[in-house]
C-alpha cells in the first residue's frame, strides 16, 4: 500500500482549470520532486493536499484512508500527518522564532510547553539557527526564515513534508544553506514532496521526479529516467531547456 | 414586556417627517457650502501662510475640533445675546456647522496639499509645463482625488449632526420626530422611523457622492 | 461684556470648581467604559461578520446590518432609541446605564469597522499558514490576526474615543450629571452663558486635546517597524 495516493485529482481558481486528473503514488521514506514550467500545477497539488486550495473531483488517500475536504476532522487528521513550508516562508511576524516554532504543538496539539521547548531547541540546533530562537522574522535574512520555517514544519513531527519552491524567493547566496539542510533530512529517511526548479538538486536527492505540464502528469521516473532519457516530447524539450542553462 | 408597536401613528405625519428630513439635508449643505471657503482659506494660511497667521489658524482648528459641537451651539445660541448679537435658532446651527466645517474641512485639504509631491512637479515641468499649467493639470487634480473620498465622509458626518439643532428647536427630522412622539405618546416607533429616515438619506447621499466621485474625479470610492 | 467679567470671581467658588471636576470625571468615565467595552464586544460583530458557511448567513447579514445602521444614524436618535427602547424591557433603568449602553452600541458600531480594516490588513499567507497547522478560526484570530492588526487599528480606534470624549457631551439630553449637563445647569443658576459654556469648552479641551497628541504619538510609534525601534535591553 502506498504512504500516499492521489487519484485524478482535479482543482480550479475560479474559472480557470488548474489541474486535470493527477494520479500521483509514493511510499515512505521516498523524496518526490515535482518539475515543470510555471504555472504547470506543481504549487497547488501542495495547496490542496493540506486543504488550503479546494480539490473539485478525484481523491487522495493517506495511509489507506481517503481524505475527505469537505470535513473538517478529516482535514485535521490529514494536517496531522502533512505540514507544507511556503516559498514565501510565511513565519508569524508577531512571534519570535522559538514561539513560531512551538506555538502549534504547545496550543494545538497540547504538549508541555518546556518539552516542545526542549523539542524545538533540538530541531532549530539541527537547521543551524540554535543562537536565533529569540529573533524575529523581520530581523532575519530570507535564508534564515525559510529554515526557521522548515523547523517549524518539522516540530510538528509530520509523516510528510510539503516543500513549495522554497528556495525560489530567496537571494542566490542564500539559496545553498536551505538546500543544505533538505539534504539533511533526506538523509536521514524524511518523506517528502517537493516542488523545485533546482534542477541539480533533485537530480541529487529526489528518489522519484514526476514532470508535470498544463495540469497532467507528463512523466514519472528516476531522476536518471526524467533527466538522461525522457520519452515524452514535452518532456525532452523542458529537460533540454533547462539543461542549456 | 409585552409593547404593541403602532407605527401608523407615526406615518400618519409622513409629510411633516419629509419637511423635516429636507430641512436636515438643507441644513448640512448651508453648512458645507458656506464652511468649505473657510476651510480652504484656513488650509491655504496653514500651509504657507505668514508665522503669526498660521498660528492662529492652528489654534482655531485645534480647539475647534477638541471640543463639542453642543458646547458651540450652546454658545452661540444663549452666550452671544449677552454680548448683544443675536441669531435665530436656524442661523445658530448653521453658524455652528460652519464653524466646524472650516476646522475639519481645513485638515483634510491640508492633508491633501502636503499630499503633492515634488517629484511630479518636476516632472511636470520638465515636460515643459507652466507654472499655472502644472497647477490646473497636475497640482489640483491630484489634490482633488485625495481630499474628496475624506470630504464626501465628512458630509456624511455632518448630515447626521444637523441632528443637534433639534436641541435648541429647530424642527429639521429629529425634531419633528420628538414632537410627534410627544403629542402622542409614541417615542420608541418615532425614533425608529426617524433612524430609518437617517439611515436613507445617508444611504442616498453616500451613493451620489460615490458615483459624483467616479464620473467627475474618477475616485474609486467605498459605497460600504 | 463687563456684566460677565463681574461674574468671575463669583463663578469661580471651590463649590463650582468641584462640581465641574466631578462632572469631567463622569464624562471621562462614559467615554472610557463606554468605548472600552464597545470595543471589546466590536470584536465579536467582526468575528461573525467574517463566519464562513452557509448556516451563518444570518449572523453575517445580522452583524453587517447592525454596523450599517447604527453608523448611519446620528448619535442622539441612537441615544433616544436606548432611552425608549429599554423601556419596554425594564423600568427604572438608570440614566448612567442607558447613557453607557448608547455608547458601547455606538462604540461598537464604529469599531468594527476599524476591526475589520486591521484585520483584512493581515497577509492572506499568514492566515494559510495557520491553517495549514491547524489552527482554528479562533486560535488564528487570538494568535495571528489580533496581534499582527494591532499597529493599523489602534491609532483609528484612539482617534474615535478621543472624538468621543466631545460626543459625550449629547448624553446631556438624558440628564447624565457630565460636564455638558453640568454648565447647563450653572447657566440656569443665571451665570452668563458666555462665561460658562467658554470654561464648559475649555474643559472639553483640556481632556482631549493630551489625548489627541497620545494619539499622534501612538500613531508614529506603532508605524515604526519593530527593527527600527529602540532594542530591548539584552538579559
Amino acid at each position: 500500500m502506498p504512504h500516499l495516493e492521489v487519484k485524478d485529482l482535479s482543482a480550479s481558481y475560479g474559472d480557470l482549470k488548474v489541474l486535470h486528473g493527477v494520479d500521483l503514488s509514493f511510499e515512505k521514506g521516498e523524496v518526490v520532486a515535482l518539475i515543470g514550467p510555471s504555472g504547470s500545477g506543481k504549487s497547488t497539488i501542495l495547496r490542496v493536499l493540506v486543504g488550503l486550495t479546494p480539490c473539485t473531483g478525484g481523491d487522495v488517500i493517506l495511509d489507506g484512508e481517503p481524505i475527505r475536504y469537505g470535513t473538517a476532522a478529516s482535514v485535521r487528521a490529514a494536517r496531522d500527518k502533512m505540514a507544507i513550508v511556503f516559498q514565501q516562508y510565511n513565519l508569524f511576524q508577531n512571534m519570535d522564532v522559538m514561539r513560531n516554532v512551538t506555538i502549534a504543538p504547545v496550543k494545538i496539539k497540547g504538549r508541555p510547553r518546556a518539552e516542545a521547548e526542549a523539542d524545538a531547541a533540538r530541531i532549530l540546533a539541527r537547521v543551524g539557527l540554535a543562537d536565533k530562537s529569540h529573533a524575529y522574522p523581520d530581523e532575519l535574512s530570507g535564508g534564515q526564515q525559510q529554515r526557521v520555517a522548515i523547523a517549524r514544519a518539522l516540530a510538528l513531527k509530520p509523516e510528510i513534508l510539503l516543500l513549495d519552491e522554497v528556495t525560489s524567493a530567496l537571494d542566490p547566496e542564500l539559496v545553498n544553506e536551505v538546500l543544505d539542510t533538505i539534504r539533511d533530512l533526506a538523509r536521514d529517511g524524511m518523506t517528502m514532496l517537493i516542488v523545485s526548479h533546482e534542477m541539480a538538486f533533485v537530480r541529487e536527492v529526489a528518489s522519484k521526479v514526476v514532470m508535470m505540464d498544463k495540469g497532467k502528469v507528463v512523466e514519472v521516473g528516476t531522476p536518471a529516467d526524467i533527466f538522461d532519457r525522457p520519452r515524452s516530447e514535452r518532456a525532452r524539450e523542458f529537460v533540454g531547456k533547462i539543461l542549456r542553462h | 414586556m409585552s409593547y404593541t408597536f403602532q407605527f401608523n401613528i407615526i406615518f400618519a405625519h409622513w409629510p411633516e417627517l419629509v419637511h423635516g428630513a429636507l430641512l436636515s439635508l438643507l441644513l448640512a449643505l448651508a453648512g458645507f457650502w458656506i464652511g468649505a471657503p473657510f476651510a480652504l482659506l484656513l488650509a491655504a494660511i496653514r500651509t504657507s501662510g505668514p508665522g503669526w497667521l498660521r498660528r492662529i489658524a492652528g489654534i482655531y482648528v485645534i480647539f475647534i475640533t477638541n471640543t463639542p459641537v453642543l458646547i458651540h451651539i450652546y454658545f452661540l445660541f444663549f452666550g452671544l445675546p449677552e454680548l448683544g448679537i443675536r441669531l435665530d435658532k436656524y442661523w445658530t446651527v448653521i453658524a455652528a456647522l460652519v464653524m466646524a466645517t472650516a476646522a475639519y474641512g481645513c485638515e483634510i485639504m491640508r492633508g491633501g496639499f502636503l499630499s503633492v509631491r515634488r517629484s511630479e512637479i518636476e516632472a511636470a515641468e520638465t515636460l515643459g509645463f507652466s507654472r499655472p499649467q502644472t497647477v490646473l493639470y497636475v497640482i489640483v487634480p491630484h489634490i482633488v482625488k485625495t481630499i474628496y473620498p475624506a470630504l464626501a465622509n465628512y458630509f456624511i458626518v455632518l448630515t447626521l449632526s444637523t441632528s443637534l439643532a433639534m436641541i435648541i428647536g429647530v424642527e429639521e427630522l429629529l425634531g419633528t420626530a420628538y414632537n410627534i412622539a410627544s403629542d402622542n405618546y409614541r417615542h420608541l416607533e418615532a425614533f425608529i422611523v426617524a433612524a430609518g429616515f437617517y439611515v436613507v438619506i445617508t444611504f442616498v447621499a453616500s451613493l451620489s457622492l460615490a458615483l459624483i466621485g467616479r464620473w467627475a474625479f474618477r475616485v474609486k470610492a467605498k459605497i460600504f | 461684556m463687563e456684566q460677565v467679567l463681574s461674574q468671575i470671581p463669583e463663578f469661580v467658588s471651590p463649590a463650582n470648581i468641584r462640581f465641574l471636576v466631578e462632572a469631567m470625571g463622569v464624562t471621562i468615565a462614559l467615554t472610557f467604559f463606554g468605548c472600552g467595552l464597545g470595543f471589546l464586544l466590536a470584536f465579536f460583530v467582526v468575528f461573525a461578520r467574517q463566519t464562513p458557511g452557509h448556516w451563518a448567513l444570518p449572523l453575517r447579514a445580522a452583524a453587517i446590518l447592525f454596523v450599517e445602521i447604527f453608523r448611519r444614524i446620528p448619535f442622539l436618535v441612537t441615544i433616544y432609541l436606548v432611552l425608549f427602547g429599554l423601556a419596554v424591557i425594564v423600568r427604572n433603568a438608570s440614566l448612567f446605564a442607558i447613557a453607557l449602553i448608547a455608547i458601547c452600541i455606538y462604540a461598537t458600531a464604529y469599531s468594527a469597522d476599524i476591526i475589520r480594516g486591521g484585520f483584512e490588513s493581515v497577509p492572506r499567507q499568514q492566515i494559510e499558514a495557520a491553517r495549514a497547522m491547524n489552527f482554528g478560526r479562533w486560535r488564528t484570530l487570538i494568535h495571528v490576526i489580533v496581534p499582527q492588526s494591532w499597529p493599523v487599528i489602534l491609532p483609528p480606534a484612539m482617534v474615535f474615543m478621543v472624538a468621543f470624549v466631545k460626543d459625550t457631551a449629547l448624553v446631556s439630553q438624558l440628564g447624565v450629571f457630565e460636564l455638558t449637563f453640568r454648565g447647563k445647569e450653572l447657566a440656569n443658576q443665571g451665570f452668563s452663558a458666555v462665561l460658562v459654556y467658554s470654561t464648559v469648552a475649555l474643559l472639553y479641551f483640556v481632556m482631549s486635546y493630551p489625548l489627541t497628541r497620545f494619539g499622534q504619538w501612538l500613531e508614529k510609534r506603532l508605524a515604526t517597524p519593530r527593527s527600527q525601534r529602540p532594542q530591548r535591553k539584552l538579559r
